[in-house]
């Protein structure tokens, strides 16, 4: 069901551009007359196929006061057009025997269905259709509102610890909208209308803000022919949507939070730093923080595991991650779990100090190389999945990356040296770039 | 549709043969060569329903200690071995089984598997690994004391078993985890992780000889097994009472529940394709419609058919603001009663199965879920065979078949309700 790409996901998202050893898997891509990118990535081994929309916009496009519009809209994709009423596309796919979804992220918004390859035709056909043809009744636009204050209610009303991310992520981005949640406010989704999801749509579903991905049991030529026949339909626009973004400024001071709950039983820590992306960071430095949150963070055998709950037992779990995969500015995060009778002030102290012996201690050739190992056999692994290959190039090519970076990314990853990591550590893992929060229980 | 889906099931999953080593041991096999990966999938019979009774939490607790420490190696030494070669080796245990899974590129093939062989065979149970686990374990615990999801799934289980193995948390408590010992894990290791216990599958890049020789390897040389506790026959209680536990949060979980059907049971064909028309996985159906697309009183609801050993059951979940409660289980049980008294159209009920025949190729584009799929369907019994099977057997499902279903699941209609939050205007 269309769902929002939370910090969980993209997570998982933070390194995205993988490929096997030796080249990858072959990769096609064109673009058609009226600007619609399309991207294939064959996969022969069973009969099926992932097709999947990709728009250049995401919940940080959203308009100030309207925040959610772009995940709002995501729901009321579903809910018709002139040609094929609300509802009949789902249960086209479904009949088929296909399986669809749809999710949005702070800079894209992707739909997907997955068929027996027979059927790329019909998908192609209801998702050009959708894409300028959306009809919006009131009828409909109340009660799908009501579904996703409900999404919000569950994912963060009721949850003390996804409040303290929302707070977190506010504090560290004090003016660009990745601090403002994918989901929306809730007295800003309260408010969100017919209107607002119609303009915001005209101004970004076009074939030149669009990026066809196609991956499965096709041939390219076959994927160009029926392309042209359906989306190849649709009227450009004349040029892709400008994005507006703010640039952060270059921060001073550390940030401290909490939240404070009663129903927490168990506190945790949680740090983030205002680091480059793969699209702001200069020469080596975004594979660099990638490897980085590897060795700092990356399971058991990661330095924070390592020190924080192996040898002083301070922590029972400790780790880090780095959302690479961005257009702007974005977040390194490090985390870790008290043990019992361990406050969280204590442990705070005991991150700071393993922070500050990273040069020294952590960036041993061992760590590295496992590291480096762990990153690149993830490319390949990750070409045993069509999805994810589908998922790995669609993300990449809609923050603005190309198809020979995403090939590069392990060469790059191989390519990084221990004063690479040194570097960057030194220069971004600071106290003026930094949010500290704190999850605790407070008395009922 | 359906014959074209059919024709795309006969790739690879269908063509699954049997592996028997020459130590008799057996593993469902699908070669491939195309990825440079080997997965392999296996379960073994016994999971959290032999924990002690009073002490839930040892079978995951002990899936969790077998990569920690085996053989000649400690924690972390183990832990390098694996993360230096990039291999994936993860355990988990269920109420009926302890399960896990490998991952590895070709090349690490034989590292990996002797990793796995020693986690299995030979897990040190070392005593700062176990405090290490037993406090991970706690704090996760905690970090859920006050989940409304949680809490919810763990009342409805009090209440469907009251007394049973499956009525307890099988991640134990905070107090029982804190009370397990190392003889508790070395015991359930004992009759679980043995010779003869396991179903195991393995997809990828390798032949069937090497294969045959990895099984005696790992599986081959296991204890000979201690006897399992047996996990009595029983169903869900309840029915026709509703319990709310108190939580201070704006939207209220619910869970839901009635009889089921087990998967060894000739009904499950129908009951499944029953339980997709009534709130399986899609935009379709009945629940899906009713309480989201044209009430927008949850983001998530639907239905799953839950097979245990000794136990079956429909299982249903949803979330709503607290004020809408009332109205939300007033729509489901409405819903259940419809389709239990005029039961699907016709079209609805081809709808239903040539989803369920088209999409059952989906679960088959990875090599891990090929594994797990066939690891499940070995555990379960069904033979060899089934996948190629399984889509006839839908095919086959007539309004007599859902009929009968419907009289052994929804039957009269009652269920066991469980609502976690503040909710109001409950009767």
């Amino acid at each position: 069901m269309p769902d929002v790409t939370g910090a969980a996901t993209l997570r998982t998202e933070a390194a995205p551009f993988r490929q096997t050893e030796g080249g990858g898997p072959e990769v096609f891509s064109f673009t058609l007359d009226n600007g619609l990118d399309v991207v294939v990535v064959p996969d022969r081994r069973v009969p099926v196929v992932t097709h999947m929309i990709w728009y250049r916009n995401g919940s940080a496009d959203d308009p100030v006061g309207q925040s959610g519009i772009a995940h709002f809209l995501e729901h009321l994709m579903f809910k018709g057009t002139n040609r094929h009423p609300a509802g009949e596309f789902s249960q086209v796919v479904s009949a088929l025997g296909g399986q669809e979804n749809a999710f949005t992220s702070f800079d894209y918004t992707a739909y997907f269905q997955r068929v027996a390859r027979e059927h790329l035709e019909t998908m192609m056909g209801f998702e050009a259709d959708r894409m300028t043809g959306l009809v919006l009744d009131e009828a409909v636009v109340g009660p799908e509102r009501d579904v996703v204050l409900e999404e919000r209610r569950m994912r963060v009303e009721t949850d003390p610890a996804a409040q303290l991310s929302e707070a977190m992520a506010a504090a560290l981005f004090v003016h660009h909208p990745y601090g403002t949640p994918i989901i929306g406010w809730m007295h800003e989704i309260e408010g969100l209308n017919r209107e607002h999801a119609l303009t915001y749509y005209r101004r970004f579903y076009t074939p030149e803000n669009a990026i066809l991905v196609v991956a499965g049991d096709v041939a390219p030529d076959e994927v160009r022919r029926l392309a042209e026949d359906s989306y190849g339909r649709v009227t450009p626009f004349g040029e892709r949507p400008l994005r507006r973004r703010p640039r952060e400024p270059e921060p001073r001071a550390a940030r401290h939070l909490a939240v404070a709950d009663p129903k927490v039983e168990q506190p945790t820590l949680q740090r983030l730093y205002l680091v480059p992306s793969s699209r702001t960071g200069d020469g080596r430095d975004s594979a660099a923080l990638e490897l980085l949150a590897e060795m700092l963070g990356g399971g058991p055998t990661s330095y924070f595991y390592r020190k924080l709950v192996m040898e002083r037992g301070l922590a029972v779990n400790a780790g880090a991650w780095y959302m690479g995969s961005s257009i702007d500015d974005t977040r390194f995060s490090v985390y870790a779990v008290p043990g019992q009778g361990i406050s969280l002030e204590d442990l705070e102290d005991a991150v700071d100090a393993t922070l500050k012996a990273i040069p020294a201690e952590a960036l041993d050739a061992d760590s590295l190389e496992r590291a480096k190992t762990r990153l690149v056999a993830e490319t390949i692994y990750s070409t045993d999945s069509q999805s994810s290959l589908a998922r790995i190039y669609g993300s990449a090519l809609a923050i603005g990356e190309t198809i020979e970076e995403v090939r590069r990314w392990p060469a790059d990853i191989e390519a990084v040296t221990k004063d690479d990591l040194a570097r960057v550590a030194e220069r971004f893992l600071v106290p003026p770039r930094s949010v500290t929060g704190y999850l605790c229980k407070t008395a009922a | 549709m359906s014959v074209a889906a059919m024709e795309a099931l006969s790739a690879s999953p269908t063509e699954v043969a049997r592996v028997l080593s020459p130590g008799g041991v057996e593993a469902w096999h699908v070669p491939s060569e195309v990825v440079p990966l080997v997965a392999l999938a296996f379960t073994f019979e016994g999971g959290a329903a032999q924990d002690p009774d009073e002490k839930p939490g040892v079978a995951q607790m002990l899936a969790r200690l077998l990569d920690e420490g085996a053989g000649p190696y400690s924690s972390d030494a183990f832990q390098e071995r694996l993360a230096a070669r990039a291999i994936e080796l993860s355990f988990n245990a269920g109420p009926d089984a302890v399960g896990g899974s490998l991952k590895t590129l070709v090349r690490h093939v034989d590292e990996a598997l002797e990793l796995l062989r020693l986690a299995l065979a030979e897990p040190r149970f070392d005593a700062d690994a176990i405090e290490r686990v037993r406090a991970q374990t706690i704090a996760g615990l905690r970090y859920q004391q006050n989940d409304p999801g949680v809490m919810a799934s763990r009342r409805f289980f009090e209440e469907a078993f009251p007394g049973h193995p499956y009525g307890r948390p099988s991640g134990g408590t905070v107090e029982s985890v804190a009370a397990i010992s190392r003889d508790d894990l070395v015991a359930l290791h004992g009759k679980a992780i043995a010779q003869g216990r396991a179903k195991i599958a393995a997809v990828g890049a390798i032949g069937p000889g090497p294969l045959a020789l990895a099984l005696d390897q790992v599986f081959g040389t296991l204890p000979e097994p201690a006897p399992l506790a047996a996990v009595p026959a029983t169903r869900i209680a309840g029915r026709g009472t509703r319990h709310v536990v108190d939580i201070d949060v704006p939207q209220s979980v619910i869970r839901f529940g009635t009889d089921g059907v087990s998967w060894r049971d000739p009904d499950f064909i129908p009951a499944y394709v029953l339980n997709h028309i009534l709130g399986g996985g899609a935009f379709t159906s009945r629940l899906f419609q009713e309480v989201r697309e044209k009430r927008g009183l949850a983001y998530s609801v639907g239905t799953s058919l839950v097979s245990y050993r000794g136990a079956a059951m429909t299982w249903g979940y949803t979330a709503t603001k607290n004020e809408r409660v009332g109205e939300a289980l007033a729509v489901i049980e409405a819903e259940m009663a419809r389709l239990k008294d005029e039961g699907p159209t016709d079209e609805e009920l081809q709808k239903a199965k040539d989803y369920l025949t088209g999409s059952y190729a989906l679960g088959f584009d990875t090599s891990t879920k090929i594994a797990h799929q066939l690891a499940q369907v070995a555990f379960e019994g069904l033979g060899i065979d089934y996948i190629a099977r399984r889509n006839a057997l839908v095919a086959a499902v007539t309004q007599d078949d859902i009929r009968r279903a419907a009289d052994r699941t929804i039957g009269d209609g009652r269920l066991l309700v469980v609502v976690a939050g503040r909710p109001t205007g409950l009767a």
